[in-house]
């Protein structure tokens, strides 16, 4: 295959970036979006230049570091696929493909393509956790039955990546998605209801200390969010928040 | 035992952990507050033991090279934890566990680490749930159990196939609410380059700043080591792309021993090899083996017309199919340890009768699951005739439910529906049961530097059993470090915050310094992943899978060579006061290029097959593994003296006073 690549260059986060143009030859269907930008980078790094910078570390589509928005879509064409799992199958001969970083004024880029997510961290920081000592604990773990339904909806609220797709689809670059997967799973656990009040609160309330959007229900997130994180998860954050605000 | 004291405490095997727990030094909690500890990983091992050593009270610093905790490698573990739970009633017990787990590991493990191992097991699904791990439920509400490679009784504990990532979530979980409460600083996208020795004793670590390039002094009075294992050193493995040795071997550089490098892993479940441009291979949860049948065709002209593709692998009827491990291991079957599956499919692939285009891949099959998993639904939904269209799909959804996500991946990966036609699947570098050498509490061989999860040595002898390195990992950080480590800290109580003005503190960064100028100054033709795909292809090629003298040796000589050629002609370009993934990559291929001649040399000393070591010279007229335990029943231990050729062997004595040593049979 034959490709002329676009990509975002930007030397750190002071400098101003641009957008430059990488005609690339010999691509084959069954190499990953990833292995391809490796073929660049070695063939920019034998004729001396600096090889394109970009976030990845499993490659297999479950850490959640990759994060490339291509040709305008938060990890590229398909559903339900990270950037890592893309494979050249799904472009054609002669194909043009821009290759940009995720764009938000929460995600500050580092350079080129990569970006600083450490927001997300700090919504966690802020109660994303049951507050159990961890050096030990007697209760048996099958004294907490839990209905399969709710464990089965926890697990998949769980599934999320962290990746920050949804704020990068997201025209308002909100991380509702995101923070509402992560309040679901300990809302639908026994263990999780404690501390729910605060949990929400704190949590809402950071998310919008580090500068994402609101939501307005355009759905984009859920699109493109490589593990199919449903909405449903931001309804119910939604009847957390309003019900801990009740409560006060 | 010459130098190396293991610490085993003495007493019955059963009371060895609770009488050393009741006689180690402590410290106190108001004394906490005034030590610090360096915890470089966050993956299920460091993250686990930073969360409980702040937890205690100790002030915590973490580092990790990825730009979150919660990204570390365990992320990627599909398919489960191991816990002696006996939920089941199938006659699990804390014995039966240990048993499995050294008999598996080929008797080359430390019996007391893995009976304690064993007993602290249960203790980790408790805290996991505790913690809000959404583990897999049956309708009753309780936890749900699977069996994984190797045993008998059911007593995996999973997540679906992302185990791995629901438990570093509950560590990373854990970890942020220390975070929040200030007794955890964390420092991501941080590298260590190097380990601080004060008066003999680990007192910090240099780490680069990987966006801005800075390079750091973080002092502690103790260091702990979580920074997974080192199979990427063959380039091709199911690791992720930045997973190293360089934290270990900066550490053996400054005197910890390496324990067993050469005692690879290799899973027989993984994605096969497409061309020549891969950077990595994908692992199929070993889980899919309760479920699916290993073949390849019976006859070489249908293995043949296969890779030709003249013929299909639905096309072979069952006669026609040679289910080789079914064949030689009636007792196991699909399930038999993964060096032993792996060196079967590598036997009857070497034999022709692999069925892709390489050559290199078997079939699992799901057809046969698939339709009895049907045939039950059917019959409990009160469908008694049903069509086999319809058996079929039932089958299908049911296979969905347990393995879904892995079929997803494989056919992202593959282009082919695995419910339709069989998976291809190959061995691939998994594991490293190699690592640094400890002693019972988890120190290495320098005072105050500890090592825990894959970095260590020590559980697992020289295979690894499925479902349990996430066991070990969380045993280590959750329940075994933080306990042990109170007894070397209970001197330091008055010792104070360790300045990093010292002597010690500038000779290390200068010399870390003088390193990335070196790396940097390279006026080379080749870029780095160029010497790492040659450093992987003599590791596969005469390392792998199986080994004999002859080839090690020659390793030996072409990788002193081939790290020659590196440190003349490598090209790094840009800067080193930015983010620069090509350095980074070089700091990590420079170490992997010294471990990989450690690691022939290993292989090349020991003179028989066990485990994921299968020498040539040494197998049975059947080829099965064939152990010496009158010569090699010892750990090796290797002691750094500059280059690794001049590396000095130690040995640990393995002693067994509870196992009887037997021959591994899975027939
Ligand atoms: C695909 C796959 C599937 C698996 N499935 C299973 C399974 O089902 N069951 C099971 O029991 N095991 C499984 N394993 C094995 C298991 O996941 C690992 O052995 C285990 O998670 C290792 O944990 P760890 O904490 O020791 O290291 P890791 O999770 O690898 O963490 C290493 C940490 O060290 C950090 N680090 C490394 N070097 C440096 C440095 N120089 N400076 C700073 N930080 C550094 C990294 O940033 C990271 O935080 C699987 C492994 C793979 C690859
Ligand atoms: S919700 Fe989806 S898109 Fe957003 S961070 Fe999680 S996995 Fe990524
Ligand atoms: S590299 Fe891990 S999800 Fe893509």
């Amino acid at each position: 295959m034959k490709l002329t690549l676009k990509i975002w260059r930007q030397k750190n986060a002071s400098s101003k970036g641009q957008m430059v143009e990488y005609p690339l030859n010999g691509i084959e269907e069954d190499m990953s979006f990833l292995e391809m930008l490796d073929v660049l980078n070695e063939e920019l790094n034998n004729k001396g230049e600096e090889p394109i910078e970009f976030d990845h570390d499993c490659r297999e589509g479950i850490c959640g570091a990759c994060s490339l928005m291509i040709n305008g879509r938060a990890h590229g064409p398909g559903s339900r696929i990270t950037a890592c799992q893309l494979h050249m199958r799904s472009f054609n001969d002669g194909d043009s493909i821009t290759i940009e970083p995720w764009r938000a004024k929460a995600f500050p880029v580092i350079k080129d393509l990569i970006v600083d997510r450490s927001a997300f961290d700090r919504i966690q920081q802020a109660g994303g956790y049951i507050s159990v000592n961890t050096s030990g604990n007697p209760v048996d773990a099958n004294a907490i039955p839990i209905e399969k339904e709710n464990a089965d909806m926890a697990f998949n609220a769980a599934t999320c990546i962290g990746c920050g797709a949804c704020v990068a689809a997201c025209k308002n670059a909100s991380a509702m998605l995101f923070t509402s997967a992560k309040i679901s799973q300990f809302a639908l656990l026994p263990q999780g209801q404690v501390e729910a009040n605060e949990r929400v609160q704190n949590m809402v309330r950071q998310m919008d200390l580090e500068g994402f959007g609101n939501c307005t229900n355009t759905g984009a997130c859920e699109v493109e969010c490589p593990k199919g994180i449903s909405l449903e998860n931001i309804a119910r954050m939604n009847r957390e928040y309003y019900s801990a605000s009740v409560k006060g | 035992m010459g130098i190396l004291d293991s610490k085993v405490p003495t007493g019955p095997l059963a009371d060895k952990w609770t009488n050393h727990k009741n006689h180690i030094d402590l410290v106190n909690p108001a004394n906490k507050r005034n030590i610090d500890i360096i915890v470089v990983g966050t993956g299920l091992a460091g993250g686990s033991a930073a969360a409980t050593l702040a937890e205690l009270g100790y002030n915590v610093k973490t580092f990790c090279y990825q730009d979150s905790p919660r990204r570390a490698h365990s992320i990627a573990a599909q398919g489960g934890v191991n816990a002696a739970k006996n939920y089941q009633g199938d006659g699990d017990s804390v014995y039966r566990l240990f048993y499995d787990t050294v008999k598996g590991g080929d008797y080359r493990s430390r019996e007391a680490n893995v009976y304690r191992l064993a007993q602290v097991s249960t203790n980790i699904i408790d805290q996991c749930v505790a913690q809000g791990v959404p583990f897999a439920r049956e309708y009753g509400g309780l936890l749900d159990n699977r069996s994984f490679g190797g045993v008998l009784v059911s007593r995996t504990f999973y997540a679906k196939g992302q185990t791995g990532q629901q438990l570093l979530l509950g560590a990373y979980a854990a970890m942020n609410r220390q975070i929040q409460r200030g007794k955890i600083k964390s420092h991501t996208r941080h590298e260590m380059l190097d380990l601080v020795l004060v008066d003999g004793k680990a007192r910090g670590i240099i780490a680069r700043d990987l966006v801005t390039g800075e390079i750091e002094r973080h002092s502690a009075h103790a260091v702990v080591l979580a920074t997974g294992g080192y199979g990427n050193l063959f380039f091709l493995s199911t690791y992720c792309m930045g997973a190293n040795v360089m934290a270990a071997w900066r550490a053996h550089r400054r005197g910890a021993f390496m324990a067993n490098p050469c005692f690879t892993q290799i899973h027989p479940t993984c994605i096969p090899v497409s061309g020549d441009h891969q950077s990595k291979l994908t692992l199929m949860s070993e889980s899919l083996r309760n479920d699916g049948r290993i073949w390849v065709p019976k006859r070489l002209e249908d293995a043949q017309a296969i890779r030709e593709g003249k013929l299909k692998p639905t096309q072979l009827g069952e006669g026609e199919r040679d289910y080789y491990l079914e064949r030689r291991y009636p007792a196991f079957g699909n399930l038999v340890p993964r060096d032993v599956a792996s060196r079967a499919a590598k036997e009857r692939c070497d034999a022709g009768f692999g069925v892709n285009k390489t050559g290199e891949a078997v079939y699992l099959d799901f057809d046969a699951a698939i339709m009895r998993y049907g045939r039950e639904k059917a019959l409990t939904s009160g469908m008694k005739d049903a069509d086999d269209t319809t058996v079929r799909q039932l089958g299908e959804e049911v296979v969905e439910a347990k393995y879904g996500n892995l079929f997803d991946m494989y056919e992202k990966i593959v282009d082919q529906n695995p419910y339709k036609t069989p998976m291809m699947i190959y061995p691939a570098v998994h594991y490293t049961m190699g690592g640094l050498w400890v002693d019972y509490n988890l120190q290495t061989t320098i005072p105050g530097c500890y090592a825990a999860g894959e970095a260590n040595f020590s559980d697992h002898g020289a295979n690894r059993l499925g479902a349990s390195a996430l066991m070990q990992g969380l045993a280590d950080g959750y329940f075994v470090l933080p306990y042990t480590i109170g007894d070397y800290l209970s001197d330091d109580i008055r010792t104070g915050a360790i300045p990093t003005d010292s002597p010690e503190f500038d000779a290390a960064e200068a010399d870390t310094r003088s390193r990335l100028e070196k790396l940097m100054s390279g006026k080379g033709t080749h870029s780095v992943d160029y010497y790492h795909k040659k450093l992987g292809k003599i590791m596969w090629n005469k390392c792998g899978m199986s080994r004999n003298a002859k080839e090690l040796q020659e390793a030996i000589d072409e990788i002193a060579e081939l790290r020659a050629d590196f440190w003349e002609n490598v090209r790094v370009p840009g800067t080193a006061d930015t983010k620069n993934q090509e350095l980074e990559k070089a700091g990590r291929v420079a170490d992997f290029l010294e471990l990989g001649e450690l690691f022939a040399k290993d292989a090349l000393t020991r003179n028989e097959s066990c485990g994921g070591h299968f020498r040539e010279e040494y197998q049975t007229p059947e080829g099965e593994a064939l152990r010496d335990d009158e010569n090699f029943k010892f750990v090796s231990a290797w002691e750094y003296k500059g280059a690794p050729k001049d590396a000095v062997l130690h040995k640990e004595q393995l002693v067994y006073e509870n196992i009887e040593l037997k021959t591994r049979s899975y027939k």
